[in-house]
């Protein structure tokens, strides 16, 4: 194969990665806008997609068993709200984090419990594992399409719903600015529940279409989440858009640090990209400078 | 009488630790004895969590990278043959210092190693390097970022030596030999020096606990109690705030290496897991558990929850077990069980709280008439 | 020469200008006073000159060195200490911890005496104590030494944030309305303090909202208005000063006008 079609298969490998960091990068937005927090379990939704979508999908056709998962993940999230951070609001965001820390830990024990530690995947939403196409000069397999797809379905909708929906709007307003909006009749602990609930979704939809490529197994939450939070901090936190472009730019730099790194390191790349962007640019690509709440002073 | 209570825990400390192992060897578990010395060793990593996180407020998940950046060290430099160098100059020249050391092998081959105490100082050194390059830009973010900084860092060490054969790949290393720290104390898993490997580790914690509690009850401590509570103000008070935090971090590195070091001469190896986010996870769950502030507490209780989950008992679960721990302490005691069940304890003995003198806040103006 | 030396200071916060053309100087020895009606910036000036913000422009000299780019500590060390309009104490530990802190500045041992304790930090530490201890005692609170920070009353929190910054001997001594939240007769305590600690040496500025309070102890007063300054000069100066009369016409500042009598009535 000669450099620019491997070039290319780097480039789509790295958008096809980086597609899930940004759905993960979103959710850890959509939380930490409208809570404040930063949701260590955000990984665990997407393994929780795929996982669950693989066990339904023994009863019900692929799109059910896809819908079911989703839905399950999403109410998990919102019960995840409801259980911990509403009771616990007068608890400082640092024992919050703490918390969604020592939940993805029990998460993915129960997991590991009702799924054991094979890897798990859902088959291919359209063909197979060696269909492929022809995409300006590199082969692709239908997969990647329907991640792509999908991925871009997600941020439009999300965009749509933000800024045009009574209940998206609603959350932005939350978001900005918590005692306007509640002073506007708007309900806060409302918002926060749907937050966690339409993180806890997207993120499964995401695991959902990508557990054919990339298979699905217990323990895929953690360093998902550190590749989401990279995105999301990448692309500056509070910016859903910029968590998109922070996932692809993780995706794609891990996808070619193959060739120059052994393939074994290639987590090592996105893990850096986070570390660099924590302290060089806390605020990322397109969030404010002097990134408030990120530095101390 | 002063100076006798402040002595206290740690008698009666000393005195636990002395019960235990009687206790063993009465009802013929003296095996126990490894997996205990094994959690005192996991208890040194916990104390450092609970000054850096407790004291100067720090969330710290890279903990696990720091032990196994000591363990790993060690080990590599103790097990790596350096035979083909035998003649040169530099070989010769660090055998004389005692820093190189001919010895054999597991399988009974002459090889050339590093010196167990020249692999201490090589891994401590590191450590210190390590944790101010990650430490000083850390630092500066705030909580939540900071976690996760670390937790990065902690990521990146273990995909480093889990991806790499220098290290052992996932296999780790093993054949560490035993360190000899002075003619006749060996740090050694071997049968008949474990009961002498226990005590000496709990010699080092409570050396540890000493050291640290006089760090804490002294400027220093202050200092850092300032700054947990009210950083503006310390700075105020012409506290260095980021200077502190900085060294806080690189001493609890190094008491995470430290712990590193010995217990892979203690276990004969080291492997990948010990840096994972699991383990880092593990030390937060058990300084949470002990109250952050809470130094002896801190020694105590990971010794014992430690001991539980490598004996096994925790079973499958034994993840989930420190998850849950987080979860429930965190959302019930943030500062630890041991203060409110302390005060629950004494209110059941009917002791009742002091109250606040000088109530009439006009009266405390005045000075002794 | 004066100890303390503002110059042409501006600081914007986005849209908002919170200080603009600050021009002032502040002189050994002496207590003066900074008013100016809600919102006029003077928290914004106290942060600027400790160090807790930085100015867009302008410079700050305080005995004769730049310290405008310096952090809070290190212009703490120089001899600036101050207090914060909500007290600041470390409320986890007890009020004699409190003022050790403030002892910081006077005191060197670092991590390995303190570890080890050696002999020289075991005596340190004892002047420390014996220090912050003669502080508190000199303002009739050492009953309070053993007393968490975080269970004492508010009047009382105030009194001990000052010690506190007092154990710092400090050449300049900040007070952010020091006043607020005291009861009467704890302000005429308060007024008497800060008498004493002018005349041990130590220079203060201070802003307050109590006119009369400022009236009787300032040897020279700053109006600010909206971040700008309005005026400049000793309390009789102030007090007549047409200007100054209409920003505060009606307010609290009108009975500090009529007369000395009605300046130590009730507010």
């Amino acid at each position: 194969m000669d450099t620019s079609s491997l070039a290319l298969q780097y480039l789509l490998s790295g958008v096809t990665k980086g597609s899930i960091y940004a759905v993960v990068g979103i959710g850890f937005n959509l939380i930490y806008s409208a809570t404040g927090v930063l949701n260590f379990a955000q990984g665990e939704f997407v393994m929780l997609g795929g996982m669950l979508a693989v066990t339904l999908l023994a009863f019900a056709p692929l799109p059910v068993a896809i819908t079911g998962a989703v839905v399950v993940v999403a109410l998990l999230g919102c019960l995840l709200e409801v259980v911990f951070f509403r009771k616990l609001r007068r608890h400082s965001v640092l024992h919050l984090i703490i918390i969604t820390i020592g939940l993805s830990i029990v998460i993915q024990d129960v997991a590991l419990h009702v799924w054991d530690e094979r890897v798990r995947s859902l088959p291919y939403f359209t063909g197979s594992e060696i269909s492929s196409l022809s995409f300006l000069g590199a082969s692709v397999s239908p997969q990647v399409l329907w991640v792509l797809g999908m991925v871009t379905v997600i941020v439009v909708m999300l965009q749509g719903f933000l800024k045009y929906s009574r209940p998206g709007r609603a959350m932005r307003a939350c978001a900005s600015n918590p005692e306007a909006a509640m002073l506007a009749g708007i309900n806060i602990p409302t918002m926060r529940m749907l937050s966690f609930g339409l993180s806890a979704g997207l993120g499964a939809l995401a695991g959902c279409v990508i557990s054919p490529i990339t298979m699905t197994q217990y323990d895929m939450g953690v360093p998902l989440a550190i590749k989401g939070f990279a995105a999301a901090i990448l692309g500056g936190m509070g910016n859903p858009l910029g968590a998109v472009v922070g996932g692809l730019s993780v995706g794609v730099l891990e996808s070619f640090s193959v060739s120059v790194l052994p393939a074994a390191y290639s987590d090592v790349t996105a893990f850096a990209v986070l570390l660099v962007v924590l302290f060089v640019r806390p605020h990322g690509l397109f969030g404010k400078p002097l990134g408030e709440g990120v530095r101390e002073h | 009488m002063g100076r006798f209570k402040s002595a206290t825990p740690f008698l009666v400390f000393a005195a636990i630790a002395v019960a235990a192992q009687w206790l063993m060897r009465l009802t013929g578990t003296e095996y126990y004895l490894v997996q205990l010395t094994m959690a005192l060793y996991y208890a040194i990593v916990v104390m450092g969590l609970c000054l850096v996180m407790g004291y100067a407020g720090q969330v710290s998940l890279g903990h696990g990278a720091f032990f196994a950046l000591g363990g790993y060290t060690t080990a590599v430099l103790t097990t790596r043959d350096l035979s083909e160098w035998q003649e040169a100059a530099w070989a010769q020249a660090l055998r004389q210092l005692h820093l190189l050391t001919a010895r054999e092998d597991l399988y009974g081959q002459a090889i050339l190693t590093a010196t167990p105490w020249a692999a201490f100082g090589v891994a401590m050194l590191l450590t210190f390097v390590v944790a101010h390059l990650i430490g000083y830009p850390a630092l500066r973010l705030k909580g939540h970022y900071l976690a996760m900084a670390t937790l990065g860092f902690g990521l990146i060490v273990y995909r480093i030596v889990l991806g790499t054969t220098f290290t052992g790949a996932a296999d780790g290393i093993t054949g560490v030999p035993p360190w000899e720290i002075f003619p006749g104390l060996i740090v050694s898993g071997r049968r008949p020096v474990r009961v002498q490997n226990y005590y000496l580790a709990c010699g080092l914690v409570l050396a540890l606990l000493v050291v640290l509690r006089n760090l804490v009850r002294s400027r220093v401590g202050r200092a850092f109690q300032a700054i947990h509570d009210r950083e503006t103000a310390a700075n105020a008070m012409g506290i260095n705030t980021k200077e502190y935090k900085l060294k806080a971090f690189v001493t609890s590195a190094l008491l995470a290496a430290l712990a590193g070091v010995f217990f892979t001469h203690y276990t004969g190896g080291i492997a990948p897991s010990e840096a994972g986010a699991l383990k880092s996870v593990r030390y937060l769950a058990l300084a949470a558990v002990s109250g952050m502030s809470n130094l002896w507490g801190a020694a105590v209780i990971s010794t014992a929850i430690n001991f539980c989950s490598l004996r096994g008992w925790f079973g499958s679960f034994d993840h989930a077990v420190f998850g849950a721990l987080l979860i429930v302490i965190i959302s019930l005691a943030p500062e630890g069980p041991l203060k409110p069940l302390g005060l629950w304890l004494r209110r059941c003995c009917g002791w009742r709280a002091p109250t606040v003198p000088a109530a009439k806040p006009v009266d405390s103006l005045h000075g002794p008439a | 020469m004066a100890l303390l030396e503002v110059e042409n200071v501006r600081r914007c916060f986005g849209g908002l200008v919170a200080l603009d053309r600050v021009t002032f100087q502040v002189h050994a020895g002496q207590i003066k006073g900074l008013i100016g009606p809600n919102g006029a910036g003077k928290t914004t000036l106290f942060n600027v000159i400790s160090g807790l913000q930085r100015c867009d422009t302008g410079r700050v000299l305080f005995k004769d060195r730049l310290i405008s780019q310096l952090a809070p500590y290190q212009i703490a060390r120089r001899g600036m200490s101050r207090t914060f309009q909500n007290p600041s104490l470390f409320l986890q530990i007890s009020v004699l911890e409190n003022v050790m802190v403030g002892r910081h500045r006077q005191s060197r041992s670092e991590f390995a005496a303190c570890a080890f304790r050696f002999k020289g930090q075991r005596r340190e530490e004892r002047r420390i104590r014996d220090a912050a201890l003669a502080h508190l005692e000199g303002m009739g609170l050492v009953e309070l030494s053993d007393v968490p920070a975080g269970s004492l009353a508010f009047g009382q929190r105030r009194m001990v944030e000052l010690v506190r910054a007092l154990a710092t001997e400090p050449e300049l001594l900040l007070l952010d309305e020091p006043a607020s939240g005291l009861t009467t007769k704890e302000k005429e305590e308060l007024g008497e303090h800060i008498r004493r600690i002018r005349d041990r040496g130590i220079t203060i500025l201070l802003v307050e909202h109590d006119m009369s309070l400022v009236m009787d102890l300032s040897d020279d007063i700053l109006v600010l208005d909206n971040g700008v300054p309005l005026a400049e000069g000793p309390p009789a100066a102030i007090q007549t000063n047409p200007q100054v009369i209409r920003v505060y016409l009606g307010g609290e500042f009108h009975h500090a006008v009529v007369g000395p009598e009605s300046a130590l009535r009730l507010r």
